[in-house]
């Protein structure tokens, strides 16, 4: 068994607040900075990004795991992770059929572009990616899951756009592969305030808007090889997969 | 002034929890997030809010609200509508937004 340091929630230039050098290659290269074997890709309500910075990271030799930052309706940030192109492509459809009509302004939000290896723009999404989807918790687990999905609550100790802050606790009957907590607090400060969330698993990432914060914190995850199924595993804490705080 | 009361002056939908209609109504308390009535909330409030998950008659039973009023025309997902029924806690709705129902929740406890 090996261990592997992850880094799962990062944004891209996709993301209207993502600073715009958040290019595929710039992200690959602060990555390899900070000796990440895996990084998870989760715009805001976009998986758009995904692709060009997987074909970054296989020429680095570190794994992508490919996903989303879904807003739900509660207006809940809850991170999805897919494990084939396919697959993501399904849950964009979803995404896309659910994300409102709304227009970015990008002067007072931000671009929301794709960029290619060249560094040029090869998309640009209308619609206002902050948006919430019009869709609540319960659905977007069930869709993410229907579609053999990772899903995980993001920044759930945070006091905006969490959890916790949206729906003042954590339903007891959410089905959650783990849940994230922020840079802002430890798995045990949060468990001195959140007690009954004791036995579930964690993770920690940067939450990256800009390169620095790339790899500032991360999750080490205990497994045979940074495959999909064994990420899996080790959010179950099974068969020795585990994760490592 | 009653739950029953309000919900007849104001125009109120009864769509659960209609054995609470004889709740006593302290004041009112307006917000979205569920952490902030939590905190905030008192006993006998009159909450007037969008969310329509569960968890919203969770903090109402635990802060003792007298009833929950759905701006904008929302229904409650099924299990909030249920949980409603089981802790005697109406849900009401109006097609009005939270400042018109504001507004006239204001005035009519003012009365």
């Amino acid at each position: 068994m090996k261990e592997f340091s992850a880094d799962l929630h990062i944004h891209t230039v996709l993301s209207p607040c993502g600073s715009l050098e958040m290019s595929p290659r710039n992200i690959v290269r602060k990555a390899l900075e900070e000796k990440l074997d895996i990084i998870g890709i989760t715009d805001h309500n976009s998986t758009r990004q995904c692709r060009e910075v997987c074909r970054e990271a296989i020429k680095a030799g570190i794994t992508v795991y490919t996903g989303v930052e879904v807003t739900t309706k509660e207006e809940v940030h809850c991170l999805a992770f897919f494990e084939t192109f396919d697959i993501l492509e399904a849950f964009q459809a979803y995404l896309d059929r659910y994300l409102p009509d709304i227009i970015n302004n990008p002067e007072l939000f931000g671009y929301q572009v794709v960029v290619d290896e060249e560094e040029n723009i090869s998309y640009e999404e209308p619609k206002l990616l902050i948006s919430a989807i019009s869709q609540n918790i319960d659905q977007v687990e069930a869709e993410v899951h229907r579609l053999g999905g990772l899903f995980i609550p993001a920044h759930i100790n945070r006091q905006k756009f969490s959890l916790t802050s949206q729906l003042g606790f954590v339903p007891p009957d959410l089905i959650a592969d783990a849940f994230e907590l922020s840079k802002h607090t430890s798995v045990e400060d949060f468990l001195k305030q959140f007690p009954y969330m004791r036995g579930r698993t964690f993770i920690r990432n940067s939450d990256a808007h800009q390169q620095e914060a790339i790899g500032s914190i991360h999750t080490r995850l205990r497994m045979e090889h940074t495959g999909f199924d064994e990420f899996r595993k080790a959010l179950q804490g099974k068969e020795g997969r585990e994760v490592i705080l | 002034m009653k739950v029953r009361e309000i919900a007849e002056k104001l125009g109120l939908t009864v769509i659960s929890g209609a054995a609470g209609l004889d709740n006593e109504i302290n004041k009112g308390y307006s917000s979205d997030l569920l952490s902030d009535v939590m905190g905030s909330a008192g006993s006998g409030d009159i909450w007037i809010t969008l969310q329509t998950h569960k968890n919203v008659m969770a903090i109402a039973s635990l802060k003792d609200l007298a009833a929950v009023i759905l701006v904008k025309g929302f229904n409650p997902d099924p299990d909030m509508a249920e949980q409603s029924d089981e802790e005697s806690i109406p849900v009401l709705g109006t097609s009005e937004d939270t400042f018109t129902i504001n507004g006239r929740l204001y005035n009519l406890l003012k009365q």
